[in-house]
């Protein structure tokens, strides 16, 4: 472990997980000389550590890893790049002073407070998990409520289970990734209630973790009172009618000691907050440029904190893009500014980054607002792409090849989802 | 032979424990006996937290008499045990002509009473004042002695100022019995009998199954549920004072709470309730206050809230205060303390010890009493200087815990020195868990220290005690024979190690 850290860096990056390490790397591969990453768990990862199961790096690595090797991959790799990394720290402030240098203070485990100076700054945070203050279920508040991923800690990190009847409300994908490892540890999952009227999971979960574990998905219905004084003694579960009101007619009772929430992210930006970075209302991150830098020069963002991912290898490939700009931004590499915005049309929830510019190559990271299927992406009147279906779950990511922004000359343009009709069709 | 007590309270609630702390300024041997894991667990956590300037409580009821000098009392217990309180003002808004004339009678009682500072404001004044409530009020009273406390913070200190000055605290002994004997009474708890010249009935909610216990049934709680809603941070300085509508015969009504930490609360709803166990928020409470809210302040929307509770207030059918001693010698109720109770403990304790001397229970006051607690640590509200200085006299105060409010483990070992047994009771204590993400973040860490420290298994730590245990070994037969789990059997990735 690093035994101090000197006083000038070029890159700092806060965030140790898979964002974090990917930043730093990306930095290095611009050519940054002196690059420093501030985890503040104890060990660093991020909550890849957690994810022993595997299906990691089918894209980025062309195998499948478990988090904690995905994670290890990309250890290795800083640790022999020279980056330095602390953890069990925590960045608690990010100044800007008059020559635009960041100064990062930094709490750090054992060691107390210290301000580092770097030259360019990459926010890597994470997110967090919505919690039950964020649907408001009345009833009592009982123990054995918790977020999906509290309990994954418990059961893969400190070797115990949240209880043993266990019920499920939302289908994210660390609610399903649980359905299964629960019962592989001999819990008994009543089934898994989803307020939509489709899974808020990636299929091949909904296929891996349920179906083939014979737990039940509820959809369109939710948790809509919860039982119990000191421990959660049991559920009232609901059908949901128009404006997802509970419909308390058709309403039954369900026995458990567990409720797991599974119920959406919400990326951790209240350090860019407080420094001033603008937000996007609907990603919860910062709004970003084709370079992914925020609206503060030198402050970039990339992985769970900019929006939230379901693969870990898009975060590692916009964290490597990531770094590389806020290396270049260290070695006084200024681009001109983007002079394209995005802007979210037709079933289209956002896309980041948020502005583009001419003569390069862009990966558009998109979700759609409900599924469709056929689709039709089209990018203004300069691309367009067939999809099979879309649905907001599932991520959709595609490049703009350089020689297609050059015969565009607005300066907004708009990105759809539209319906696909079969040329000819009937 | 039992152990024997001069004093045996029952019940650490702010009023239990209030009485605790005025009785450990004299040469007695006092206990006070909790059902739960903690002091403060009950009515006093799920309360509003406010200290009440007195104004609308007629002088007629014994509640009217104890609540203005209850107020006068907590600058003193302020300095002297450094729980959050401040005095933030309170305003009685009219919401039509009728209630505006309404508010000259509660301003020419509270003037009686002696409340300090009241005024009226006129519309003017109150949109300049308070610029986010409703343009349609009227107008308001104003009452600049109104304040809020964090009601469970006020519990621990005086509960362990009393500990510290010799009171004996058991917690998790719930009174299984009392028989009136020549001593006084003996007091039967799971964890055996003890004597007592004289018992004090705190029990809040549960005053009347206590004093029926000795047949002293000459009155009934009729447990009134409050529903209470949290709102982000984010609208923090929305209002800067209480505001309440104009009071009814039986409730203050739904009011805008802003907390001494500054977030937001809604309510209390009223709801008269059987089930002495019911502690549920509901849908129907949620519209109730959210629907009313919208009168005083616009800006405020159900969508805001971020965490909501319930709690029993411990009402009587006297509708007063019911304090004093019994048909039973050396049994004094001390029960039905609904609102004002909170504001009016201190006086309370004093009034309490007016009957026991009365009763002959002899006061003599010890040479030496410590009145101070220490304030705990709160690094998040500290400059960078302190927080510099803090870090480098102890490490832990370098390594954050809970990361919303910024707490950092040092944090957490002090809410532990200063007698935080659960999860609740670090959070209530340090703040750990009380922030945006509720727990889901630090909750397990604080475990692995309470586990350490309190040296029990990690699946013995509870959320609140009883059997609000958080996790269970994945096999509990080998897991019963282990030792706790400590952080270090973790699978470790050691990149650094090259």
């Amino acid at each position: 472990m690093l035994g101090r850290i000197e006083g000038r860096y070029d890159v700092v990056v806060v965030g140790g997980g898979p964002a974090g390490l990917g930043a730093a790397l990306g930095a290095r591969d611009s050519g940054a000389e002196r690059i420093l990453v501030v985890d503040r768990e104890p060990e660093t990862g991020g909550i890849l550590l957690q994810c022993i199961h595997s299906g990691f790096g089918l894209h980025h690595f062309k195998e499948e890893l478990t988090g904690p090797e995905y994670a290890e991959r990309f250890l290795e790799r800083v640790v022999d790049h020279d980056i330095d990394v602390i953890s069990g720290s925590y960045v608690s402030s990010v100044g800007i002073d008059s020559d635009g240098d960041k100064h990062v203070r930094i709490l750090r485990e054992g060691r107390g407070i210290s301000t580092v100076e770097s030259k360019s700054v990459v926010l890597a945070m994470g997110c967090r998990e919505r919690t039950r203050g964020a649907v408001r279920i009345p009833g009592t508040r009982p123990s054995g409520v918790l977020t999906a991923g509290l309990a994954q800690k418990l059961v893969n990190m400190m070797g115990m289970l949240p209880g043993k009847r266990i019920a499920i409300l939302g289908s994210g994908d660390i609610g399903l990734i649980m359905a299964r490892r629960l019962t592989l540890e001999g819990c008994e999952v009543v089934g898994v209630f989803e307020l939509m009227p489709y899974s808020n999971g990636l299929t091949r979960n909904v296929v891996q973790c349920l179906e083939d574990f014979g737990i039940p998905l509820h959809l369109s219905t939710t948790v809509a009172q919860i039982h119990g004084r000191d421990r959660l003694e049991k559920i009232t579960v609901a059908p949901v009618g128009p404006g997802f009101v509970p419909d308390l007619s058709r309403a039954w009772e369900v026995e458990c000691d567990t409720l797991l929430l599974s119920i959406g992210l919400v990326p951790e930006n209240e350090l860019s907050q407080s420094l001033g970075v603008e937000l996007d209302v609907i990603t919860r991150g910062p709004r970003v440029s084709s370079s992914m830098e925020t609206s503060l020069p030198g402050i970039f963002a990339c992985g769970n904190v900019l929006h939230v991912h379901d693969l870990v290898d898009f975060v590692t490939e916009e964290a490597l893009k990531a770094g590389r700009f806020a290396g270049e931004y260290a070695q006084g590499i200024r681009r001109p500014k983007d002079n394209i915005t995005l802007v979210p049309g037709n079933n289209v929830r956002y896309c980041v980054p948020h502005t583009l510019a001419p003569g390069r190559e862009h990966t558009i990271y998109m979700r759609a607002k409900e599924p469709m299927k056929p689709c039709l992406i089209k990018v203004g009147d300069l691309m367009q792409r067939k999809l099979g279906f879309v649905v907001p779950a599932e991520m959709i990511m595609f490049k703009i090849k350089p020689d297609v922004l050059d015969r565009f000359h607005g300066d907004t343009l708009r990105i759809d989802i539209l319906p696909y009709e079969k040329e000819g069709g009937r | 032979m039992p152990d024997n007590y001069d004093v045996a309270i029952i019940g650490g609630g702010v009023i239990g424990c209030s009485i605790a702390r005025e009785l450990s300024r004299f040469r007695l041997k006092t206990v006070l006996l909790e059902k739960n894991a903690e002091v403060g667990f009950g009515t006093s956590k799920t309360n509003s937290g406010i200290i009440h300037s007195g104004h609308d409580t007629p002088l007629s009821t014994l509640k009217g008499r104890l609540v203005v000098r209850g107020n006068a009392l907590f600058d003193g217990l302020h300095e002297e045990l450094g729980f959050g309180f401040r005095r933030i003002g309170e305003l009685n808004v009219a919401q039509t002509e009728e209630e505006l004339e309404g508010l000259k009678a509660l301003k020419a009682l509270g003037d009686e009473k002696g409340v300090p500072g009241i005024e009226l404001w006129d519309q003017e004044r109150l949109r300049r004042e308070e610029p986010n409530l409703s343009r349609a009020l009227l107008g308001a009273l104003y009452c600049p002695s109104a304040g809020v406390i964090n009601p469970y913070e006020f519990a621990f200190a005086l509960i362990e100022n009393a500990v510290a000055n010799g009171v004996e605290l058991r917690v998790d002994s719930p009174v299984l019995g009392l028989e009136p004997n020549a001593e006084g009474l003996a007091v039967r708890t799971p964890g055996g009998t003890l004597q007592a010249r004289f018992v004090l009935n705190c029990a809040g909610v549960a005053a009347d199954e206590v004093a029926a216990m000795v047949g002293c049934a000459d009155f009934k709680i009729l447990p009134r549920k409050g529903e209470e809603y949290m709102l982000d941070k984010r609208l923090k300085g929305l209002v800067r004072r209480l505001v309440f509508p104009l009071p009814t015969k039986t409730t203050k009504g739904i009011l805008i709470i802003p907390t001494f930490d500054g977030t937001i609360m809604v309510g209390p709803t009223a709801q008269t309730i059987e089930d002495r166990g019911d502690f549920a928020t509901t849908a129907q409470g949620a519209d109730e206050v959210f629907g009313y809210i919208k009168r005083l302040c616009p800006a405020i929307d159900a969508r805001d809230a971020i965490t909501a509770f319930a709690g029993l207030r411990a009402v009587s059918d006297t509708n007063d205060f019911v304090i004093g001693p019994t048909k039973v010698k050396g049994f004094v109720n001390v029960a039905g303390t609904q609102s004002p109770g909170l504001t009016s403990s201190p006086a309370i304790a004093e009034h309490v010890l007016e009957i026991l001397s009365l009763q002959g229970l002899e006061l003599s006051r010890k040479a030496r009493f410590n009145s101070r607690v220490a304030p705990p640590p709160r690094f998040a509200q500290l400059g960078h200087a302190e927080q510099d200085e803090l870090a480098n006299k102890d490490p832990l105060f370098a390594k954050v815990v809970c990361r919303c409010e910024l707490v950092t483990e040092a944090e957490i070992h002090d809410a532990v020195d200063h007698g935080a047994r659960t999860l609740d009771g670090i959070k209530f204590r340090s703040r750990a868990g009380m922030g945006r993400c509720q727990g889901g973040f630090c909750s397990s860490r604080c475990m692995e220290i309470l586990s350490k420290r309190l040296a029990k298994p990690i699946y013995d730590i509870t959320k609140r005690g009883g059997g609000s245990y958080i996790a269970v070994p994945i096999d509990l037969e080998a897991a019963r024979g282990e030792p706790p789990l400590h952080p270090d059997a973790r699978p470790r990735i050691n990149a650094e190690e090259k």
